[in-house]
């Protein structure tokens, strides 16, 4: 029997080299302290105290980049924003441009090219009834308002853009309202 | 004996109309009740898919209450007017109205003052008959999918098992020739330990088998120590069947769309599950006859649909009364791409500066049902890279001195990413 050890060892090594590249498994890594942050981590599950450490900025506090937005989520404050906000950019085609790109990210799907409600999402008819921004009585604050805080089935989308991007697209989305009512 | 026979004949008679009869009054009442006004039915399915359906739906609430059987509950003549100017209805001190407007928390419904009452008659007769039933073509049910293709082990197995059986096979027939009085042959082993006893007195072939022994060692030494942190297919199991084929590939959702992060900072984070939400409040269902393909099983309508309720449970979503609980938890998503805590990359100067697609560095995605690692991640294809790839030199005023300058001394119009210091240690290890 002792001469099978060696075969044995030898195959026990093979093994070991081919269990290596499972794909549900990280490979080994040399020297794991370097790989792995000692600061917290984005999206880490653990973070300063425990728990995630993606989490809200603290009460009381602006997370940097941010600009507060007063108006609450009700249909009061709807119709004050619709009346009262407008845009404190400087409007020009640069902004355009840059509206033009978000909204082809973040809206474009649901409200179309030219903001008919015809997306491909809405064409596909996996999310009807659009409506086109000529049938709604719209302004710079109530795009920004329903931007921030959702309104019906269109949900918030502020974490997703920041304050200048959401004026940018209120901005296209004014052009492309006004070219639907020519 | 005859009158029995006629008696059988009349009553087979008898029975046979009689069923006859059965059957065309019940595909009578079939049709009869199959029978819609098509052309009712498009134009209203036209009228409520463009002014309702962003807030009813049919068979379950929404922002509204469900509008099947709508015309059973109320009358025809209070819905026109509801429907034309609910603010003017419900002024003029309408009961029913006031109370369908607090049972929804006071949520306005537009008026649709331009609609015509024939306009509403349809989108009315619509609620009533649904929609066109899709025609199912005679033996389109075809078994979809097939048998799935044997696990590698077992044509392995088989393989051995096969060359077990050819062995076997040549000893029993060698034994029975000599048996049979054939000379005895010295047989593969005795063969072999000739071999070996020449191999043994000649030195070239020791040189020559040590070397190719190192090599081969060599070989698979360093393949292995190469492979060592690089995580390329890495695909690990997530807590939710999320395809990136439907989302990103069939509904053409943009990557930034969800992973919005990566244009202004250093990760392109794990969306939350509000961004999610945005369309799976109005998505409860999977389309009919979606496929995923997940850990080696096919998910179909069933099993992807209690997916899309995991979303709930971790948003504190109420799916029946729409309304969110309060009761949340994190959806332990498991990270794929990681780079070494030593190297400094940034999402937003490849995506948002250079304008990188994000398919360059993680493969088609939109053809993922189940995520992976596409790239190896390592420095070396990072170097790779930036040497191959030109700067874009145009329309950057604040640069335009300094990337003339570059060019003039390079002698090119374009410069590479590694000329512009893109492969120096400190632009990512710092």
């Amino acid at each position: 029997m002792k001469k099978y050890i060696k075969y044995n060892i030898a195959l026990l090594v093979l093994a070991t080299i081919v269990s290596c590249s499972d794909k549900r498994e990280r490979q080994y890594q040399y020297m794991p302290d370097m790989y792995v942050a000692v600061p917290y981590e984005a999206d880490a599950e653990k973070g300063a105290t425990g728990v995630s450490s993606n989490l809200k900025p603290v009460n009381g506090t602006i997370a940097r980049g941010n600009v507060p937005y007063e108006y609450a989520d009700t249909n009061a404050d709807y119709e004050k924003a619709k009346s009262e906000l407008s845009s404190p950019l400087v409007q020009d085609e640069v902004s355009l441009e840059k509206g033009k790109k978000m909204y082809t990210i973040y809206c474009v799907s649901c409200h179309g090219k030219k903001g008919d409600g015809n997306g491909y999402l809405s064409q596909a008819e996996k999310f009807i009834g659009i409506p086109s921004y000529k049938d709604r009585d719209i302004t710079e604050g109530s795009i920004y308002h329903v931007i921030m805080h959702g309104k019906n089935l269109m949900g918030s989308h502020a974490s997703q853009i920041t304050h200048d991007e959401r004026w940018q697209i209120v901005q296209y989305v004014g052009k492309l309202r006004n070219d639907l009512l020519k | 004996m005859k009158s029995v026979y006629l008696h059988k004949r009349l009553t087979t008679v008898f029975l046979k109309s009689f069923t006859f009869l059965l059957l065309f009054s019940l595909s009578f009442s079939a049709i009869a009740q199959d029978v819609v006004d098509a052309a009712r039915q498009k134009e209203g399915r036209k009228l409520y898919n463009n002014l309702c359906a962003s807030c009813h739906k049919l068979d379950r609430k929404l922002i509204g209450p469900a509008l099947a059987g709508v015309t059973e509950r109320r009358e025809n003549e209070w819905l026109k007017a509801w429907i034309k100017n609910n603010a003017a209805l419900r002024a003029s001190g309408d009961r029913d109205a006031i109370a369908i407007f607090n049972e929804y928390n006071g949520s306005v419904m537009s008026a649709f003052p331009q609609l015509s009452d024939t306009q509403i008659d349809d989108i009315l007769y619509y609620t009533e008959v649904g929609n066109p039933k899709p025609v199912v073509a005679a033996g389109a049910v075809v078994s979809s999918g097939g048998q799935n293709e044997a696990p590698g082990w077992v044509i392995s197995i088989l393989a051995a098992v096969i060359i077990c059986a050819f062995l076997i096979i040549a000893t029993l027939l060698k034994t029975i020739s000599e048996l049979q009085g054939a000379p005895k042959t010295p047989g593969s082993l005795g063969a072999l330990k000739e071999v070996w006893a020449a191999i043994q007195q000649n030195t070239f072939l020791h040189v020559v088998g040590v070397i190719f022994l190192l090599l081969t060692s060599a070989y698979i030494g360093f393949g292995t120590l190469f492979s060592v942190g690089v995580d390329q297919g890495y695909q690990p199991v997530q807590p939710i069947a999320f395809s990136h084929k439907i989302h990103a590939g069939e509904n053409k959702v943009d990557c930034q769309y969800c992973h919005s992060s990566a244009k202004h900072s250093k990760h392109s984070g794990i969306p939350s599950v509000n961004v999610c939400m945005n369309c799976h409040q109005n998505i409860a269902e999977v389309a009919e006859g979606t496929e995923v393909e997940y850990n080696g099983v096919i998910l179909r309508k069933n099993e992807l649909d209690k997916e899309i309720q995991k979303i709930y449970d971790a948003a504190g979503w109420d799916a029946e009364n729409l309304e969110y609980t309060g009761e949340t938890k994190p959806i332990k998503w498991v990270r794929i791409h990681n780079l070494p805590d030593h190297v400094n990359f940034v999402h937003a100067q490849h995506v948002t500066v250079a304008g990188v697609d994000c398919k360059q560095c993680h493969g088609p995605v939109e053809e993922m049902d189940e995520m992976y690692q596409y790239s190896p991640l390592t420095m070396g294809w990072c170097i790779d890279c930036h040497r191959e790839t030109n700067v874009d030199l145009k329309g950057n005023p604040y640069y335009e001195k300094i990337h003339k300058q570059l060019a003039e001394k390079y002698g090119t119009k374009e410069v590479t990413i590694a000329q512009l210091g893109g492969i120096e240690c400190g632009k990512c290890h710092h």
